[in-house]
């Protein structure tokens, strides 16, 4: 996927006066908010649950290739072809090897994030063979002209019923539908012929189990079994961070995944997808790979934003992200939106082309408290922040202006002198309500808010009067 | 009892009088107050844009500066949380200043969970007549665990009313210098937090920390509006601005 992030700050400012997409995210947020909280209430002890679940993950990445090994020998055994991708390139070379392999002129998919961040689709039509999205969501994007997805769990929670709608009508040719259940309906008979007549089925993976080598998939529509199990061959392309050791770890991960993406106590469909079919079996794909997917993930295991990779896909960061939900995640510009997006695009694609990310942050730490795995996220921005600090990113006045400040701060004589003029200075901009109504070289913050005064004098100043009488 | 007064940035050049409350507060409760006069600032704007070397040299300055007290204490969960949840990591691989650091984050409180479970304090000087709702700001609920003491004290108010507002743990939009490198952003968000703070009814918005104080009145003014904001040791000391 083509990265945007440079691009953050307009883009933001165009989802900030895009009215129908302020009245989605409205939507979204009072819903999925409430949803999240009262499903983990049914949890004994979700901080208990939340720890547990936090040591799985980080025993996996410990000792990743250990467990990547286990993987690799557990899901050969069981018949199915492992193959690894080191760069984005890689997997959609691997994907087309595999279908010319077996003669593949239709390919159905599930939903994959790690497959948005190489533009698989693209490249599968660029090669002249055809791909449907099954995934309501992400078939909703394709149709409207590959649409990027806003959010990882709900690729199009940014489009209306309205919406959604009108592109039905538009694309399908059909007559303009109003219900939900209708609009699913629809979707429902057009897709049902795509998995029929399809050679491949493409999935991502929520978890790779090393004890079994199986793939998990976690889904509300059925279309992951389908495309999964209905083609002959199936390939399933996951990141190499999403291993976990054994089958009782998806047990616990599971407890919170469901919840803490869309506040159900389990997803309708959850598939565990362990070999190729078998004598005598009925279900399950003639031939199945996986492609595990480096594209900067063993980098960030090596640095000091490790504990991103822990991450479950959730999307409960950016559902209690108080700048995600005024500007949702296309402003993001690129595969993962919201906090986690915010540590992993930089990481993935370069900080230098990604500098807003980390800055774009209250640190507010909702993220964090509601995070299923504990990623300490606005630790990781900061991290990040640190980086483009030392390694000469930011702007030259903000540079000067925090150096400034910190050297007067370690001076105090100087800092009481300072601030003293200082704050009659501002105290002299102000109207007579106290207000200022424009800020030199501050106007971020005057744009749309006024700056209360200061009193004109300063406390040390006061203090110091006081003491003296 | 000897307590630091760490009277924040902020509050030193922008609000003294919040400053005076909390001294006010402290004494009533029966604490001997020292205030360190060349406090400055505890590093947090420049820890958080990723200046990590004046942070470590303001965070030693703190350090030195409040060790010797029984306490430190502040009228802010953001300054107070950055003492006690955040200096320790710049110092993880210097035992000496880690030890200090330690037993200074160990006694470092935010005001109202001083007054409250240190002080024990069971009455307030204060006194108001009207209704007024409370802003949860982020560092002192998710860093230093302050909700339930702020609303303790506050029913200790003569004729004082509180009335909860819809997402009253949701932030602000302030964020520091995020308000102001994404001065637009920032701005809804602190509008989304006025609309809520408007429709509680209340006249008054109270909360602990000056950073979202100045963006919730900024915010409220530039609407139009004249809904109070107040620090909560002015409402509990009674001294209204």
């Amino acid at each position: 996927m083509q990265v945007a992030s440079m691009h953050f700050r307009e883009r933001a400012h165009d989802k900030l006066h895009d009215a129908q997409l302020q009245a989605n995210l409205r939507m979204f947020k009072d819903k999925f908010v409430p949803l999240r909280r009262d499903s983990l209430a049914e949890l004994d002890d979700f901080e208990a649950t939340r720890e547990a679940a936090r040591a799985i993950r980080q025993r996996a990445l410990d000792d990743l290739d250990v467990w990547l090994e286990i993987f690799d020998e557990n899901a050969r055994a069981r018949g199915a072809t492992v193959l690894y991708a080191q760069t984005p390139a890689e997997v959609n070379a691997l994907v087309l090897e595999i279908a010319r392999r077996h003669d593949v002129r239709k390919i159905i998919k599930s939903k994959s994030m790690v497959s948005e961040e190489s533009g698989l689709d693209h490249a599968i039509e660029a090669a002249g063979l055809t791909v449907v999205e099954t995934d309501l969501g992400e078939y909703i994007l394709q149709i409207n002209d590959y649409e990027p997805p806003s959010h990882i769990v709900g690729p199009a929670l940014h489009k209306s019923r309205d919406e959604v709608a009108e592109i039905f009508h538009v694309r399908h040719g059909t007559a303009k539908k109003t219900g939900i259940d209708e609009l699913v309906g629809e979707g429902r008979e057009v897709l049902r012929d795509h998995y029929l007549r399809a050679d491949m089925g493409i999935s991502g993976g929520n978890f790779l189990v090393a004890e079994t080598g199986s793939v998990v998939l976690v889904t509300n529509e059925g279309n992951a079994t389908l495309a999964t199990t209905l083609p002959q061959v199936h390939v399933a392309i996951s990141g190499i961070e999403k291993i976990v050791p054994t089958l009782e770890d998806v047990a616990t991960l599971m407890r919170l995944l469901p919840r803490s993406a869309t506040g159900q106590s389990i997803s309708n469909y959850v598939d565990i997808l362990t070999g190729i079919k078998g004598p005598g079996e009925f279900h399950g794909a003639e031939h199945m790979y996986f492609i595990v997917v480096d594209s900067g993930r063993s980098a960030v295991l090596g640095s000091e934003v490790s504990a991103a990779l822990r991450c479950i896909r959730c999307g409960a960061c950016m559902n209690h992200c108080p700048v995600y939900q005024n500007i949702g995640g296309h402003a993001y510009g690129w595969v993962y939106p919201g906090p986690i997006g915010s540590i992993l695009t930089p990481m993935y694609v370069g900080l230098e082309n990604a500098l807003d990310l980390p800055q774009a942050s209250t640190m507010c730490n909702q993220c964090g408290v509601v995070c299923p795995v504990k990623i300490p996220l606005p630790d990781l921005q900061r991290k990040l922040r640190e980086q483009e600090f030392e390694r000469h990113l930011r702007p030259w006045y903000e540079r000067m202006a925090l150096k400034g400040w910190g050297w007067l701060a370690r001076h105090p004589a100087l800092y009481a002198f300072a601030s003293g003029v200082g704050v009659r200075m501002l105290r002299a901009l102000s109207g007579r309500n106290g207000m200022i109504r424009r800020l030199p070289f501050a106007g971020g913050w005057t744009d749309e808010r006024d700056m209360p005064a200061p009193a004109g004098r300063t406390f040390r100043e006061l203090y110091k009067a006081r003491a003296a009488r | 009892m000897r307590v630091g007064l760490f009277v924040t940035c902020l509050v030193d050049l922008m609000r003294p009088s919040i400053g005076f409350a909390a001294l006010r507060l402290l004494e009533a409760g029966g604490a001997e107050v020292c205030v360190p006069a060349s406090q400055t600032c505890c590093g947090q704007p420049a820890y958080n844009s990723g200046d990590r070397a004046d942070t470590i040299a303001l965070a030693r300055k703190v350090v030195e500066e409040f060790e010797g007290c029984d306490y430190l204490v502040a009228p802010s969960g953001s300054c107070s949380g950055m003492i006690r949840t955040h200096y320790a990591e710049l110092f993880a691989d210097d035992p000496a200043w880690s030890a200090r650091v330690a037993a200074l984050a160990a006694k470092t409180h935010e005001l109202t969970d001083f007054l409250v479970n240190v002080l024990k304090l069971d009455r307030v000087p204060g006194r108001y007549q009207g209704t007024v709702t409370y802003h949860d700001a982020c560092a002192g609920l998710r860093e230093m665990g302050v909700k339930a003491q702020p609303r303790a004290l506050l029913a200790k108010v003569a004729g004082l009313q509180l009335t909860e507002m819809a997402d009253a743990e949701v932030c602000c939009g302030f964020g520091g210098t995020f308000a102001v490198k994404f001065g637009e952003i920032s701005s809804r968000i602190a509008d989304n937090k006025c609309q809520h703070i408007v429709t509680s009814g209340a006249g008054a918005v109270v909360l602990g920390d000056l950073g979202c104080m100045l963006n919730i009145e900024g915010r409220l003014r530039r609407r139009g509006d004249a809904t109070r904001v107040l620090h909560v040791a002015e409402v509990l000391a009674g001294e209204l601005p």
